[in-house]
């Protein structure tokens, strides 16, 4: 397998021009006929929009879906290599391109296996049927008495094979993809199912992988862009005499209420931005921080939605002899955090653009930058060049229209390079969330009834994020979207009435986003922090409890597992004793009822003095079906943990009336090597079940489990994430 | 006014040619000499991901000038070993697969490398300790702390 790196170098020093050949010759004849150079398609229901085989049999595969830092490339690579039966060196996949790369989606919401890797699958299952039959026909015996090896269609009695190469190389396969192409019987895999080593590490280690913020062109010049001083106020002055002594200063670029600096080079971009002096109007329109959750309870609702409707809870709840129990949950702003802020580069030639970016929506984003600039969306090319891990919708698009819209501006190449507190300030946010619960216990400690509710923003048609360029420039943009923000509100459990119900709300305070686990992380926090409250009421351990509910035996399995993964015991009713106490809370979630499963039992010390919670360890059980590569999940699990321990103990976004005020990595910290915690993994491998998710799932059930076992410490209930030594220290003191 | 700065990067010399005396060494690097080992994440000295080793200790390069390294010995991710000679860290971290995106990855290594030298048996704890200021949001940490033992000779 090649380093996309690499070979991406390869085509862009082309100049957007295809590196492969491709011909609209049928697939066998003609061996010898000029390979005519067309455009190659992009379109999802064809082998050639995925697939490419050259004259010596190496495998290009095109991916919609890119790599953000979660080893999906080598997955992938390993899912086209084992379907076409090909060794996995000569597989190289290109990524994110919207002249080359279909468009299978945003690279979000744990789908990319799962959606992206099996449309691939069947690409490549449906090219492997075609040349075994074309190979079959040349050689003359029965397609049936053909196998490949290697990527030959040999005889099983032996005698001499056709290679792909020669079927098929360096021209198009014409061939519609089959979605019931027969798949390899796992029995056979030899690449699927084993950790293959990732193929962009090595380079990573040496300093020698091109990240999006190495990249350049020739002619580039460097800008910075100058944020308004207050989140919606208008650009009053510019006044750039000090710039002009900076070396290598070309000018500034203003337009509507967006302005930027151009330098020759970085740091005199740099300096640039510091030294302009603009002039701001004053706004302040952001609510009062410290009544964030009064200002989204009484946010305007647009509509109420229903989500799960069982029985009659209304009725439950009333009947005579129950107890009653409710509970409010709340999550904080967060931040995605990303290590290296967000850049890009655009180009404009002959009235086209090219912009390279690190964005998981290439297809997407040509669609928001043409409709920006006025221009079609087949004179803007979108390439994908991985940058800094992005876990959702950051700001790597806003950079990419930040430069997109310098360089139309100015007729340069344009690099934009956020600065940190670009990236802390100006990112979409994963928006504040507030759950509100309420159960019914029969005698026995049954569940009778059970009512969620929760205020979250409301999301337009169109799952885009409002560019800032475009705002900030007057220009036309979209609304933006939270992301599926509904999803894991529902439960899975068997209880005889249920009503889960949303309340969507026309405003948030900042442009929200999708964010790692975007509202299944919030719903399922407050699910099952309230499922252990309720577990608690009825003088039940919380994983029994949990299986009286629980009739998926995939489910039931996942929560056993993870029981003896653990070394679980009963709990018992809690009985804090000295300044450190510890604890252990269990959470768990088929991911939006209808894939992945997880549970995890998270043990922790609550530090009665200081309120300090650390989280010393995370069991989980995880199954995602069949799985790909098992290191590469363990990598995606260890993310998905520390990542929400992080943001579950420490994160909260911090704001006055104008403006974030959370803009560097004190002003928002994450969790740090000393607080990092162990952690315990049972796979469970379902090699005949289909591949899903598993960059979000995990992250769903940690804020909960944390939660749970704060109360197994302490007896007490923590219902504010983050879980600060303060909040924590009120809930003891409570 | 334009200084010529003499740089020893990676065991070579380097003339580099300053606008402004006061750029930090991490343009330097990365603009002038083409070395990307060494990684922009906050410009504060908060993430590390910009760690270059000077006379041999751990330096976040956004946070010195490129006058201030004149004359002293700067080591980037690209000069403490070679695909064919890794340094014992960078083969650890691929044994290991001790990466998510690797944006960080830089400032894990050329830290721990700095702090292996002059604390060859470390505990965890320790290497815990001595990469607390180094910052990672994929939440790679479990693998780096196996790969630094690893490197070590200290794993488990």
């Amino acid at each position: 397998m090649t380093n996309t790196s690499r070979s991406r170098r390869a085509f862009l020093k082309t100049g957007g021009a295809l590196v492969v050949s491709f011909s609209f010759q049928p697939r066998i004849a003609g061996a010898q006929g000029a390979a005519a150079k067309a455009a190659k398609t992009v379109a999802i229901d064809q082998v050639d929009g995925f697939l490419a085989i050259d004259g010596k049999g190496l495998v290009t595969v095109f991916s919609g879906k890119v790599d953000l830092g979660t080893g999906v490339q080598t997955a992938i690579a390993q899912m086209a290599a084992e379907e076409l039966c090909v060794p996995l060196e000569r597989v190289t996949v290109i990524q994110g391109d919207t002249l080359l790369t279909p468009d299978q989606g945003v690279t979000f919401g744990s789908l990319s296996i799962q959606n992206g890797g099996v449309q691939i699958r069947q690409a490549a299952a449906t090219a492997r049927e075609a040349l075994i039959s074309d190979a079959a026909g040349i050689i003359g015996v029965p397609r049936s008495e053909l196998v490949v090896r290697d990527g030959v269609a040999t005889p099983r009695s032996g005698g001499r094979g056709i290679a792909y190469a020669t079927l098929v190389g360096e021209r198009s396969f014409n061939l519609k993809l089959d979605p019931k192409a027969p798949l390899k019987d796992p029995k056979e895999y030899t690449i699927v199912g084993k950790s293959i080593a990732r193929v962009d590490i090595p380079d990573k280690v040496m300093g020698k992988f091109t990240y999006m913020q190495d990249f350049s062109r020739p002619g580039m010049i460097h800008a910075r862009v100058v944020r308004p001083h207050a989140m919606k106020a208008s650009l009053l002055s510019v006044d750039d005499s000090a710039c002009r002594k900076v070396p290598g200063y070309l000018g500034y670029v203003r337009k509507g209420n967006f302005l930027a600096v151009t330098s020759k080079t970085e740091w005199g971009a740099i300096k640039a931005a510091r030294a302009i002096k603009a002039g701001w109007s004053d706004w302040q329109g952001l609510p009062d921080s410290s009544k964030l959750w009064e200002h989204v309870r009484n946010g305007k609702v647009v509509k109420d939605e229903e989500f799960q409707k069982v029985g009659d809870t209304g009725q439950a709840m009333g009947s005579p002899g129950v107890r009653r129990l409710s509970a409010s949950y709340d999550f904080a702003i967060h931040t995605h955090g990303s290590i290296g802020p967000s850049c890009a580069v655009a180009e404009f030639r002959d009235g086209k653009l090219t912009s390279w970016s690190a964005s998981q929506q290439t297809h997407l984003l040509r669609k928001q930058m043409a409709n920006m600039l006025g221009m079609k969306p087949e004179d803007v090319r979108c390439i994908y060049i991985e940058g800094s891990g992005c876990y959702g919708r950051n700001g790597h698009e806003d950079a990419a229209a930040d430069a997109a819209l310098i360089a139309r501006e100015t007729g340069k190449t344009v690099r934009v390079q956020w600065m940190r507190e670009d990236e802390h300030g100006w990112d979409p946010k994963g928006p504040p969330t507030l759950n509100d619960l309420r159960a019914a216990l029969d005698d026995k400690g049954n569940i009778v009834a059970w009512e969620a509710e929760t205020w979250i923003p409301n999301r337009p048609k169109d799952i885009a994020v409002t560019l800032v360029a475009a705002d900030h420039a007057g220009l036309p943009k979209e609304d933006f979207h939270p992301g599926n923000i509904h999803q894991g509100l529902a439960i899975g459990y068997a209880v005889p009435n249920i009503k889960a119900t949303v309340h969507w709300l026309a405003e948030t305070p900042f442009r929200a986003s999708w964010i790692r686990t975007p509202g299944r992380m919030q719903n399922t926090y407050a699910n099952e922090c309230f499922l252990d409250e309720a577990a608690a009421l009825a003088g039940v351990d919380p994983i029994e409890y949990r299986l009286r509910y629980l009739k998926d035996p995939r489910g039931v399995e996942c929560l056993e597992r993870v029981r003896k993964l653990a070394g679980w015991t009963p709990r018992g009713t809690p009985n804090p004793q000295g300044d450190i106490v510890k604890g252990r809370g269990v959470s768990y979630l088929k991911y939006e009822l209808v894939r992945t499963y997880i549970a995890l039992v998270a043990d922790v010390e609550v530090n009665r003095r200081t309120g300090k919670v650390r989280v010393t360890k995370c069991h989980v059980a995880h199954d995602c079906g069949q799985i790909i590569n098992p290191d590469g999940l363990r990598n995606q699990i260890d993310g998905n943990v520390i990542q929400t321990v992080s943001r579950t103990l420490l994160e909260e976004l911090k704001y006055d009336r104008s403006r974030v005020t959370s803009l560097d990595w004190v002003s928002y910290p994450i969790l740090k090597f000393p607080d990092v915690p162990e952690i315990a993994y049972d796979l469970i491998d379902r090699p005949n079940e289909k591949p899903w998710g598993a960059g979000e799932p995990t992250a769903a059930v940690v804020p909960s489990a944390i939660a749970n076992a704060i109360y197994d410490a302490t007896g007490k209930r923590v219902r504010s994430v983050p879980f600060t030594p303060e909040k924590v220290l009120a809930a003891l003191k409570a | 006014m334009a200084k010529t700065i003499q740089l020893h990067v990676n065991g070579k010399p380097h003339k580099v040619v300053a606008d402004d005396p006061d750029m930090p060494l991490l343009y330097a690097l990365r603009n002038d000499l083409g070395l990307h080992g060494p990684r922009f994440g906050c410009g504060l000295a908060q993430c590390g991901a910009c760690t270059v080793h000077v006379d041999g200790k751990a330096v976040r390069s956004c946070a010195v000038t490129v006058a201030t390294v004149e004359g002293r010995k700067v080591v980037t991710l690209e000069g403490l070993g070679s695909p064919g000679k890794p340094h014992p860290l960078q083969a650890a971290f691929i044994e290991e697969q001790a990466v998510q995106c690797g944006y960080c990855i830089n400032g894990m290594i050329m830290e721990a490398a700095a702090f292996l030298a002059t604390n060859p048996k470390p505990s965890e704890e320790h290497i815990r300790a001595a990469l607390s200021n180094n910052l990672c949001r994929c939440g790679t940490h479990v693998r780096i702390l196996r790969a630094v033992k690893r490197a070590a000779g200290t794993a488990a």
